[in-house]
């Protein structure tokens, strides 16, 4: 792990998708500090003003600090991005494990369910579990979980299915262990890398599809500044203040970018084939 | 190919449709508690709960409803909308065939782009024109539809005025006027999967290009140009069109965004409005009919791939 880390550090994806992923965990932790302005403070004097020295960002159609916003957003946004992939993360990686240590039928039907859940787009998906469970950012987060559990237990599966030959596993099986304990406690420390990987670039897609959901209302609801939101909300005042629309827009494509390169690092690292 | 793998793909795809039916129709009719309740609000009075519940069909057991939508989506028939109270079915297939049209065009842009890009990156591997390729790909598969979309119409309609910001003109009734609305929501489309497949074009080229009858052909002194369009492409492409394949789910999900940014009245518009006005049925339709098209998109995908590939028997 060690070797795979200095691999890492020295590829120049490593470097720029960590210091992005970096920036936007700065962002989270520290971003209502951070943000000059209280980001719903109104000010009839200074609506519509452009990004310069006093507002980096410049201000909305109600006078508010766009940066300040956009800081206070990262939260909503890289938050409720990382907590549905972690929840798809946890679902995937024991259904998969669970599936390739009990084979046979139980096996089969597990997967072919979970094809056909993949056959449906996720954003469609999304909205499905959206327009059941109502419009929330909670509803959001919960749908992209689902959405992304398939692909998590596809990666999980093919995984244990390698790891559920090994010697260790045959050993706790004859010591008698139960299946809780096997799949637990033998199998599932050994899946968690791969997981981890197909989890930092699912983070990208999460970002991008919480923050559609939210465009399309039916995500965040207002008055948070989550970035989709306040895309969604700049559209009526584009062509009078564009950098409404392009600041939150350049952040979700920064954090999608840091993710990605992250995700692509970190499996170039782990994966001694494609170290060429 | 044999008969026998077209008829099990046929039959997994069938299967699939069955589940996804089946996925559709428990979470919006059976997994509220109360359908009736969630359509009308708490106010509703309960002669008008006991309608929609008459409507849907919500006071008969679980499996009828099932069975009674079922059967009639397999004859055509969707229901109808809560919404306008008019037929589902030939409203959802008139604005699938605007998307289908929509898709068609980010398809045909996305290889002409993608094929080319992939190809030049993959031969001048580790030169600029390959880092310069590969950080647009990365921006491209990172930026959002509705962002591009919106940075696009600012750019095109409003600082340059070249073409309409939003808006739909038929095919039929001015074929200039449905391009110009088109170009937008095409070009937006097609960004992610320019940036997706051209990165899938690169990897495959790469692993062709370094393979041995790839070197023989060399030695033969055959011109490059021969060498990269007649034997090594035809190999890069099998990969892809898989890939294709399975970008197409996401083209899907991109037209719902497309759709409703440019105001086209496609499926995808239909299906948000359906959930924003939460139209049962109309959601039922749209969610089945997208995923049919993908699943469909896929089993044809498959076909080609195992026609392409003569290698493969599928035993």
């Amino acid at each position: 792990m060690p070797d795979s880390l200095k691999t890492l550090v020295r590829s120049p994806q490593g470097v720029v998708g960590g210091g992005l992923c970096l920036l936007a965990i700065v962002l989270v932790v520290l971003g209502p500090w951070l943000a000059p302005f209280e980001p719903n403070a109104l000010s009839f004097t200074a609506r519509y003003q452009p990004p310069g020295p006093m507002h980096w960002f410049g201000t909305d159609q109600m006078g508010r600090d766009v940066l300040s916003r956009v800081m206070i957003g990262a939260r909503d946004t890289i938050v409720m991005s990382l907590l549905a992939t972690a929840i798809a993360m946890v679902l995937g990686a024991v259904i998969g494990t669970l599936s390739a240590y009990l084979g046979g039928w139980v096996d089969e039907a597990i997967m072919r369910t979970m094809d056909a859940i993949m056959a449906i787009p996720s954003l469609l998906f999304a909205l499905l579990i959206v327009a059941t469970l109502g419009k929330s950012d909670v509803n959001a987060v919960a749908a992209i979980a689902i959405a992304f559990t398939p692909g998590m237990v596809r990666v999980a599966r093919s995984v244990a299915l390698a790891v559920r030959t090994q010697d260790y596993v045959s050993a706790a099986i004859v010591r008698g262990e139960s299946t809780s304990h096997i799949v637990v406690r033998e199998m599932l420390p050994n899946i968690v890398a791969p997981v981890i990987v197909e989890g930092t670039v699912r983070v990208a897609f999460a970002v991008m599809l919480f923050a559609t959901l939210s465009f399309l209302g039916l995500g965040a609801q207002p008055p948070s500044s989550e970035w989709g939101l306040m895309v969604s909300e700049a559209r009526s005042h584009l062509f009078t203040a564009p950098w409404m629309m392009i600041m939150p827009g350049l952040c979700i494509a920064l954090v999608a970018i840091g993710f990605n390169l992250l995700g692509d690092g970190l499996r170039d690292a782990l994966n001694p084939r494609s170290r060429t | 190919m044999n008969a026998g793998y077209v008829g099990r793909r046929l039959l997994t795809t069938v299967y699939t449709l069955l589940v996804v039916s089946f996925l559709v129709f428990a979470m919006t009719q059976l997994l509220p508690a109360d359908a009736a309740v969630t359509l009308l609000g708490n106010s509703a009075t309960p002669e008008a709960l006991a309608s929609v519940r008459a409507q849907l069909g919500l006071d008969q057991p679980a499996w009828w409803q099932y069975w009674h939508w079922f059967s009639g989506v397999l004859s055509g028939d969707f229901g109808q909308s809560m919404r306008t109270g008019q037929a589902v079915a030939p409203m959802m297939f008139g604005a699938l065939g605007r998307s289908l049209l929509l898709a068609f065009l980010a398809l045909v842009l996305m290889l002409v782009i993608a094929i080319p890009l992939g190809i030049v990156s993959a031969l001048r591997r580790g030169k600029a024109a390959d880092l310069i390729i590969g950080i647009i790909s990365y921006v491209g598969i990172s930026l959002p539809e509705f962002v591009t979309a919106t940075v696009l119409a600012l750019l095109f309609a409003d600082v340059l005025g070249w073409l309409p910001a939003t808006g739909y003109v038929p095919l039929t009734e001015d074929v200039a006027g449905w391009l110009a609305h088109m170009i937008l929501p095409t070009l937006t489309v097609s960004m992610i999967l320019v940036a997706h497949v051209s990165r899938m074009v690169r990897s495959e080229m790469v692993d062709v290009m370094a393979s041995d009858y790839i070197r023989a052909a060399r030695l033969k002194g055959l011109s490059s140009r021969r060498v990269v369009l007649h034997h090594a492409l035809r190999n890069a492409m099998l990969p892809t069109i898989t890939i294709v394949a399975l970008d197409v789910g996401y083209l899907l999900g991109g037209i719902i965004v497309v759709e409703e940014i440019f105001a086209i009245p496609g499926i995808g518009r239909a299906l948000i409005v359906a959930v924003q006005s939460r139209d049962l049925p109309a959601i039922q339709a749209g969610v089945l009919i997208i995923a049919a098209t993908y699943a469909l998109a896929n089993f044809l995908a498959d076909l080609a791939y195992a026609w392409l590939d003569r290698r493969i028997q599928y035993a």
